[in-house]
């Protein structure tokens, strides 16, 4: 019989604890957001597919050598890197940049390999098709059409 | 008009059949409002929005849910026993739209008034255990003989507290009948609040909320470990049937509560209660009744078996019998 009150009595306490805590859950504002009408920034530190940088602000130019250590080092094999030399160009000029996303880890190696930062990650997250076509990204096209 | 109402005054198994159709019309209706604000509730306590694609505020969600469940096929597993299979649905589903018939909606607004009314409640109120027993049994399923095993004992331990609530206030009205029982609180004396009788509410709540196999005391359907119980079997309107009598069981376990601690279709601070008047009191105390339940589901976790019985069998039954006596002394004192 002992503590037979005193665990009525804490039990109910905090039963009405309990209450309370849901009721404030119930005025506080709802956290998720409603996707295809809402979205939220993403983090700057996301880690999407690679993409080439831009030379600046205003120029579409890219920083690539077509030195190839990115498609070297890539553990997928999912880039294809192609240059030629041209007439009264210094260097060589970037012809294909061809990049298979369907097989590429994400591992980023290819972005810490690159001497000239001219490859980050992108922030698109929105990816979805019906062909495995679709993943196979041509980059130099996609940094034009930006 | 006044002929239809002549007519209707005139032919009461009319009158009757009028009835009992608008209250099936109310059994649907008031699953499928509680459904979608137990759902929006549900959401808001776990910080989402619910349902938002149909309509405003999803609000169209649950007819839609009930249009889908119509148009869904009834499938029986093979070693079922048919008859007994389909008929589960329909025994759990009938009763809730009798009760709903002796409900004293206002003074003048109800389907039958009995001098028992209480007592054919709480039997009719007794037949749901029966029906998920049936249901149970025929699924030849060990889910769901397990859940209606767990509703039988259940059964048990809950109806002796929610008996001996009830009868306290019975003690004090010295009727069985619900208009009386209400009438005997017209004005600002509501049952509940004399200390005694709110132990009662309590009590009866608590188990209350075991009668309406809702949690923390849904043993009978607990999802996390027997899928979905009783019901696991059934499809389409089969299982909506039982959805609804869900919904329905638990608007009489606060109807009742209102009825018999709140005042029925009287009014808070004496205000008018006349015929729709007193409709809209006795409706929003129970639905006010009725979103506790759900904020109560969405709190607690649900309860182990034995943890039911110990609350039951060591806590609701002596507080109840104890509170019985104490009212009968104060009867016989007053």
């Amino acid at each position: 019989m002992s503590g037979y009150f005193r665990d009525i009595y804490t039990g109910g306490k905090s039963l009405l604890i309990g209450l309370g805590v849901t009721f404030k859950a119930i005025i506080k504002p709802v956290v998720t957001v409603q996707y295809p009408r809402e979205k939220i920034d993403v983090t700057p530190n996301i880690r999407g597919h690679i993409e080439l940088v831009r030379f600046d602000e205003n120029d579409s130019r890219h920083n690539c050598l077509v030195c190839g250590m990115c498609a070297k080092n890539c553990p997928c094999g999912c880039l294809t890197v192609e240059g030629e030399k041209r007439e009264g160009v210094k260097g060589k000029v970037l012809t294909v940049f061809d990049y298979d996303f369907t097989k590429c880890s994400l591992c980023g190696i290819c972005v810490e390999s690159c001497s000239r930062t001219a490859l980050t990650f992108s922030s698109e997250y929105e990816l979805a098709g019906f062909s495995r076509q679709e993943f196979h990204f041509d980059l130099i096209k996609r940094l034009e059409g930006k | 008009m006044q002929q239809i109402i002549d007519l209707i005054q005139t032919y009461s198994l009319l009158r009757m059949l009028i009835a009992f159709l608008v209250l099936i019309g109310i059994v649907f209706l008031n699953a499928i409002v509680m459904g979608y604000l137990e759902r929006k509730i549900a959401a808001r306590i776990q910080r989402r929005w619910g349902p938002m694609e149909i309509g405003v505020q999803g609000w169209l969600q649950m007819i839609l849910d009930g249009v889908k469940m119509l148009a869904k096929q009834l499938i029986v597993p093979r070693d079922a026993d048919r008859f007994l299979f389909r008929l589960a649905p329909l025994l759990c589903f009938t009763p809730v739209v009798m009760i709903f018939a002796a409900l004293p909606f206002s003074k003048a607004l109800y389907g039958i008034n009995l001098h028992i009314g209480l007592i054919y409640i709480i039997a009719m109120a007794s037949i749901n255990v029966f029906a998920i027993l049936i249901a149970g049994w025929s699924s030849n399923n060990k889910y769901s003989m397990f859940g209606a095993m767990r509703s039988v004992a259940q059964n048990i331990a809950y109806e002796i507290p929610i008996l001996l609530s009830l009868l306290s206030v019975v003690l004090t009205t010295a009727s069985f009948d619900l208009q009386k029982i209400v009438e005997a609180q017209s004005g600002w004396l509501w049952f509940a609040v004399y200390p005694n009788l709110f132990v009662a509410f309590v009590i009866y709540l608590i188990a209350g909320c075991a009668e309406t196999n809702r949690a923390p005391f849904d043993l009978p359907e607990a999802e996390s470990e027997l899928t979905a119980g009783f019901h696991t079997e059934y499809s389409g309107f089969g299982f909506g049937l039982f959805a609804v009598a869900e919904y329905g069981n638990l608007f009489i376990m606060a109807s009742i509560a209102s009825i018999m601690f709140l005042g029925g279709w009287n009014g808070p601070f004496g205000l008018a209660s006349g015929p729709l008047m007193g409709a809209f009191w006795f409706l929003s105390k129970v639905f006010v009744l009725m979103l506790v339940m759900i904020w109560v589901r969405w709190t607690y976790p649900r309860v182990r078996f034995d943890q039911l019985m110990n609350l039951a069998w060591k806590y609701l039954i002596p507080f109840s019998l104890v509170n019985l006596l104490i009212t009968a002394f104060l009867v016989k004192m007053i």
